[in-house]
């Protein structure tokens, strides 16, 4: 795990049910279940992540998220994490709230567009291209691109409570200015 | 090509009744079964393999003297393949009912002296558990580590987790569901009609009268086979090709599709039995976990103590996805463990027996989890006390519909 992940890993509580969408390659679904005795599932699309996860003896389920979580019920689980998985949804509000539905407590994290470094690129004139959005602009399998104030606007928008949010930046959690200091942004919400 | 090697069927007799759900019940019944690998000491490594309609116990291997016997999951089960025989003893059984050698329709019966023809009694997906699981009473395992199956062996694996929960660490069902569709039951009604139907059938005690129904199992052969299929696999595969580039205005074969359903029809006719297609096809059409619990599929797997490994192909419309994701929708809410994967694959509901490597890679990463030694059981727990079977006993007969359309 890189130093984001752990800081994400260590905001969920043991020994909780945790749905994780996107779950990739299942590092951190391993951990919460190894480290922290946390019940765990996770839905992937990848064929290759799902046999990875499968290698690791994880629940995997192998989904696509923009057809909704109609298969989980209403807080069934204590936590659904949603991390670095925003920018590949189309339908971002309905995935948003259905989170909401599943989970107790709904954990996303994405790249902060609005991070000064990125800030200064477009500044110099173009896309940025950094660790957290590694692709050109015309190579991306992002549909989607969002700054922390944006998600703090939809959010509100979707009546979400937001419990906590900050930025984060090689695993250190930041308070202050988060939108222009933090490589990712962090948001703990719940319906 | 299989690494297995030779095998020999076995065959073990059982005196004791076999009470039926249906109410009825065999006298006396013989398995014929088949292992592979070896049984560790303290007998956790039991694979038990179910299969779906027209297969048998003969899952791996080939028998000697004959080169193109390889077994029907050869692809899956064998020294290094995704079940490994290195690690697991696998049992493949052949249920009641079948014609491959278990007690069936064209077998003496004891009490008549003639074929059992019509006389043998309906079995179910229950029942057929019921057997395969003195079957592991008498081999000494207490515990599966897995019950695997496609199809309608899928269902006997999720039968297995309800009816004998505590002795199936894994279940692993494949391209199944948690029962038939309407179209599903339908299919299987044209294919019965067909052999009812036919002349030669002879309302089941056909055996006395030294012919065969071949019509009848033709077109039920025919007519299952293109459920089998995808539409896209059947387009690639033959498309409009024709055997003559002209057209001759007759009815005989002049598509390829048509050259191959009358050949695998053909085929069919000469080794499966009517009355077992008739009897495997009610026990897929009766198969309804959920029956019990106002149909709710999520109260019926509640039962259920395994980990579940669920897979699906994408383009079996017969046994489609949808259908596998209610069992594992059902498994979540539980709280069970389960995988679940769609693989994307031409083959429709074939599939599940094709060499795919996503396919296979993922059954090989589950069952190279299946390592840890099971909790030792206690004493005692054997046979069927302990099974305290969620499923009552259908108090009514099983609908009453028989086998006589």
């Amino acid at each position: 795990m890189n130093a984001n992940q752990k800081a994400l890993a260590a905001l969920v509580p043991a020994n909780c049910r945790v749905l994780d969408l996107g779950c990739g390659d299942g590092t951190l679904l391993a951990h919460l279940r190894d480290a922290k005795s946390c019940k765990t599932y996770g839905v992937e699309l990848d064929d290759t992540n799902v046999i990875a996860c499968a290698q690791k003896g994880l629940n995997v389920i192998q989904l696509n998220l923009e057809a909704g979580l109609a298969m989980f019920g209403d807080n069934s689980f204590d936590y659904v994490l949603q991390l670095d998985t925003l920018p590949n949804i189309r339908h971002t509000e309905i995935a948003l709230r259905e989170t909401a539905r599943v989970g107790k407590r709904g954990l996303i994290s994405f790249a902060n567009f609005a991070y000064w470094p990125l800030r200064w690129q477009v500044m110099k004139g173009r896309l940025p291209v950094t660790k957290e959005l590694p692709y050109e602009w015309y190579n991306t399998p992002n549909v989607r691109v969002a700054t922390y104030a944006d998600f703090e606007a939809l959010a509100a928008k979707c009546k979400l409570k937001v419990h906590d949010s900050f930025g984060l930046t090689d695993g250190q959690i930041i308070r202050a200015l988060p939108n222009l200091r933090g490589s990712e942004a962090v948001f703990v919400f719940s319906a | 090509m299989s690494s297995i090697g030779h095998v020999t069927p076995q065959t073990l007799h059982f005196a004791a009744p076999l009470a039926l759900q249906s109410g009825a019940s065999l006298a006396e019944y013989s398995l014929v079964y088949e292992t592979y690998g070896t049984l560790n000491a303290d007998k956790s490594n039991a694979v038990l393999v179910c299969h779906a309609l027209n297969a048998s116990h003969h899952v791996a291997g080939t028998y000697e003297g004959q080169e193109k016997s390889e077994g029907w999951w050869h692809n899956m089960i064998g020294p290094g393949l995704p079940v490994d025989t290195n690690k697991f003893f696998v049992i493949g059984v052949n249920n009641l009912g079948s014609c491959f050698g278990s007690t069936g329709p064209m077998h003496m019966n004891a009490a008549t002296g003639k074929p059992y023809g019509s006389a043998f009694p309906v079995v179910t997906v229950e029942d057929w558990v019921n057997a395969q699981a003195r079957l592991l009473d008498a081999l000494g395992i207490t515990t599966l580590a897995a019950v695997m199956g496609g199809s309608l062996g899928g269902m006997q694996a999720i039968a297995w987790t309800l009816q004998y929960p505590k002795r199936v660490r894994h279940c692993v069902a494949i391209a199944s569901a948690p029962n038939l569709s309407a179209q599903n039951i339908a299919f299987n009604e044209v294919a019965r009609q067909a052999i009812v139907t036919d002349p030669d059938f002879h309302g089941g005690d056909f055996y006395e009268h030294n012919v065969i129904p071949k019509r009848g199992l033709r077109v039920a052969r025919m007519i299952g086979h293109i459920t089998y299929l995808s539409d896209d696999a059947m387009a690639e595969k033959f498309g409009r090709l024709r055997k003559t580039d002209d057209i001759a205005y007759t009815f005989d074969t002049e598509f390829e599709i048509e050259s191959y359903l009358r050949y695998q029809g053909d085929k069919f006719s000469e080794y499966f039995d009517a009355n077992t297609y008739l009897l495997i096809t009610r026990a897929l059409d009766y198969f309804d976990p959920a029956r019990n619990y106002g149909g709710n599929i999520t109260a019926a797997l509640a039962n259920a103590l395994a980990k579940f490994l669920v897979i699906s192909f994408t383009t079996d419309w017969r046994f489609s996805p949808e259908r596998s994701r209610e069992i594992v929708q059902a498994l979540i809410a539980n709280q069970r463990d389960v995988t679940y994967a769609e693989i994307d694959a031409q083959h429709g509901h074939d599939a599940f027996l094709m060499t795919d490597a996503r396919y296979h890679a993922l059954v090989r990463a589950y069952f190279e989890n299946i390592t840890a030694l099971p909790p030792l059981p206690q004493a005692g727990e054997m046979s069927n006390e302990m099974a305290s079977p969620p499923l009552p006993r259908q108090r009514e007969r099983a609908g009453g519909e028989g086998r006589s359309q």
